[in-house]
């Protein structure tokens, strides 16, 4: 593991709502990120069914996301969401873990470009689907 | 001549519109956990997200996540399109307002697809959003939030969203 990809993990690992939702980042590599958030009662957005809230799915993918920018070859010293769309496809089953995996495809000199898809236990069908722009800070 | 009720006294009017936005609000559990409250003038909402080191991302600069501040526009958009539906029946009487809680309410609607709009860094501060529903049929919905801090005229996040409304029952 080279050394900017373990300053990039440690500093994922640390950011605190992150830390708060109990987000565990899972690889880390070359533009891709993988990050899993298990189930818990706090995150849930409906009452009824236990299903998580779509905004903590928001969270994780941000996140990934953004990590995927960190991890790129490009070495960015840093990076902001510009814009994240979120589409959810179904509703996550209460009770697993939600994993994304977040790449970034293309890197300009100013703009990072994202996609990223969420599963739970049943990884053929992704919960939710997120394209997103970042920004890209000075270059070292 | 036809006899007009006597308009309902303020208090009763005040009480039953609060109680039924508390429920709705208490009872979902990430609400909750991001410590969101909502502030209601006649049927205006807005969102309030006070400031808690847990919604930091950067712990450097520092700066709201942006996760967070998603999170807080979708609940946002969620409870405002609620609020709308839910509001003809809790004025007519056709929700029982004594006999509250969520089980008792309309089925909250279903997020197809949200997309937020990052202005402006997040600061560590409270922050404050409102949705306006630019429309409402009878199976969908389209939302535009928007959230600020310290100046109204200077948002930090938008956004757009489109939802699957809850089906009517009776």
């Amino acid at each position: 593991m080279s050394d900017k990809i373990k300053m990039a993990r440690q500093f994922i690992q640390a950011l605190p709502h992150s830390v708060a939702l109990g987000m565990h980042l899972d690889e880390l590599d070359n533009g891709t990120a993988v990050i899993s958030m298990p189930y818990s009662e706090k995150l849930i957005g409906d009452p009824k069914t236990g299903v998580v809230h779509g905004g903590a799915v928001s969270a994780l993918m941000d996140t990934s996301c953004g990590a995927a920018v960190m991890s790129h070859p490009s070495n960015p010293a840093g990076t902001a969401t510009l814009d994240l769309r979120i589409e959810y496809l179904r509703a996550a089953t209460p009770g697993q873990k939600i994993t994304t995996r977040a790449t970034c495809y293309h890197v300009t000199r100013s703009v990072a470009f994202v996609r990223a898809a969420a599963s739970d236990d049943d990884i053929e069908n992704p919960v939710a689907i997120a394209t997103g722009t970042f920004t890209v800070e000075g270059h070292k | 001549m036809n006899k007009r009720r006597p308009p309902e006294p303020v208090q009763v009017v005040k009480k039953r519109r609060d109680a039924v936005l508390r429920t709705m609000v208490e009872g979902v559990p990430y609400i909750q956990f991001l410590g969101i409250e909502f502030e209601r003038r006649g049927d205006e909402l807005t969102a309030v997200m006070p400031f808690d080191q847990s919604l930091i991302g950067n712990p450097i600069l520092p700066a709201l996540h942006g996760g967070a501040t998603a999170a807080f526009l979708e609940v946002t958009a969620i409870i405002t399109l609620s609020w709308g539906l839910i509001w003809e029946d809790m004025e007519s009487g056709a929700l029982d307002v004594n006999n509250l809680d969520h089980s008792h309410l309309p089925r909250l609607p279903k997020t197809v697809d949200f997309t937020v709009d990052y202005l402006r860094t997040g600061l560590p501060r409270d922050a404050y959003a409102r949705a306006r529903i630019n429309r409402s049929g009878r199976r969908y919905a389209s939302v535009h939030v928007e959230a600020w801090q310290d100046n109204r005229s200077k948002l930090f996040a938008q956004a757009t969203g489109h939802f699957v409304l809850p089906t009517r029952q009776g």
